[in-house]
């Protein structure tokens, strides 16, 4: 039945209010999160403070069991979703330059619009720092272009790689998870405090 | 500096799982609803494409990445994820209204100066930017909704971020702790 729009459930022309609505409650539950401060969400890296961890990882936890619950009640087919294609070497790099942003910035780009609009000053030079980057990025793309089409895997899924069925690897990832909240919930409660 | 007072109700947050469960089964509705995740690097690049390709037209339409996000009747600025960064605005002034964080500052550790954050900010931002044109999306599009959708891409993109951030964490800790 799902995903709907795609399916001709819900007019299409309904996309955009859709996206403004879902845009409204990320923005919201991102901010009550705490994700509109930089010192907040450095503390992962730093063990003060792992509300990054916390917040993701159940996040993704949850996404991913409902997905599969999804396609094994025939809601929504797994197949039917928008799943990123693999361009091995362009993600390796982009996530390795965007840690170096992550630990210079202290934002990542959607919690730093969540602090420029309430007041927060550096997450507004983060966003232009962003702008700047893209635009060079994109200038720059004759350069850039071989490198970030090599390598392509297409819309590979994890567990189709390693070879197992989708729930056992979601449910692996429930038990690192659970263990991960246990461990860093240990180290929160040692690390100095800060006040931020 | 004024000592910060744990009651005081700015400092409250939502519980980190809540807001989790939550933000989960947002992106899982976002998937029901439209067949793909949320996103917010998606956004900027539309407003680099729309203000090149209004400055320097031809340009544009002769890149071949710009002409690949324009087209002659609909603005580069009329997708998804610009109307959804738009609400995202909208929801985290809303929720920063409501607990009395409004304060325009520059938030830096006490070891650094409000320049040097400035400056490291915008450098930050400069990198995640870069960076998340060749991860084909950032912490939201690939990391947290690619892995979600048990996508290769958005668990490599994760390990990435985060595994490079501890990585290099000790190196700049003067601009954190």
């Amino acid at each position: 039945m799902g995903p709907l729009i795609p399916q001709g459930i819900i007019d299409p022309a309904w996309n955009n209010v859709f996206a403004l609505l879902i845009g409204l409650a990320f923005g919201f539950i991102l901010e009550s999160s705490g994700f509109s401060s930089s010192r907040k969400l450095a503390g992962v890296f730093y063990g003060y403070d792992f509300v990054v961890l916390k917040v993701f990882m159940t996040a993704v936890m949850v996404c991913m069991i409902g997905l599969l619950y999804f396609d094994y009640m025939g809601w929504m087919k797994l197949s039917s979703i928008y799943i990123l294609p693999t361009f091995l070497y362009s993600v390796i790099i982009g996530g390795v330059i965007m840690g170096f942003g992550f630990i210079l910035g202290g934002y990542c780009p959607g919690t730093s619009f969540c602090g420029a609009v309430i007041g927060k000053i550096d997450a507004m030079f983060f966003t232009v720092g962003l702008y700047l980057g893209i635009l060079f990025f994109s200038v720059l793309y004759p350069v850039f272009e071989k490198i970030y089409h090599a390598a392509n895997l297409g819309p590979v899924q994890v567990h189709d790689l390693i070879g197992i069925p989708a729930a056992w690897f979601a449910f692996a990832f429930l038990v690192v998870g659970l263990i991960a909240f246990f461990v860093v919930s240990k180290i929160e409660a040692r690390a100095k405090k800060i006040e931020y | 500096m004024k000592a910060p007072n744990r009651n005081d109700r700015s400092t409250r947050y939502l519980n980190p799982y809540l807001g989790g469960v939550l933000l989960g089964l947002l992106l899982l509705m976002t998937y029901f609803i439209t067949g793909r995740g949320l996103g917010a690097s998606g956004a900027v690049k539309s407003t680099v494409v729309a203000t090149v390709n209004e400055i320097t037209p031809e340009y544009a339409h002769r890149s071949n990445y710009y002409s690949q996000f324009i087209s002659d009747d609909e603005s580069p600025l009329n997708t998804w994820l610009v109307f959804e960064v738009l609400g995202v605005l909208a929801g985290a002034f809303l929720s920063g209204a409501l607990a009395g964080r409004l304060k325009l500052k520059v938030e830096h550790s006490p070891g650094i100066t409000a320049g040097t954050r400035l400056v490291a900010a915008t450098l930050g931002g400069f990198l995640f930017g870069l960076g998340s044109q060749f991860g084909r999306g950032c912490t939201s599009g690939a990391a947290l909704s690619g892995s979600a959708s048990l996508a290769l891409s958005g668990f490599l993109a994760m390990m990435g971020i985060f595994g490079t951030g501890y990585a290099i964490a000790w190196i700049f800790r003067k601009l954190w702790v």
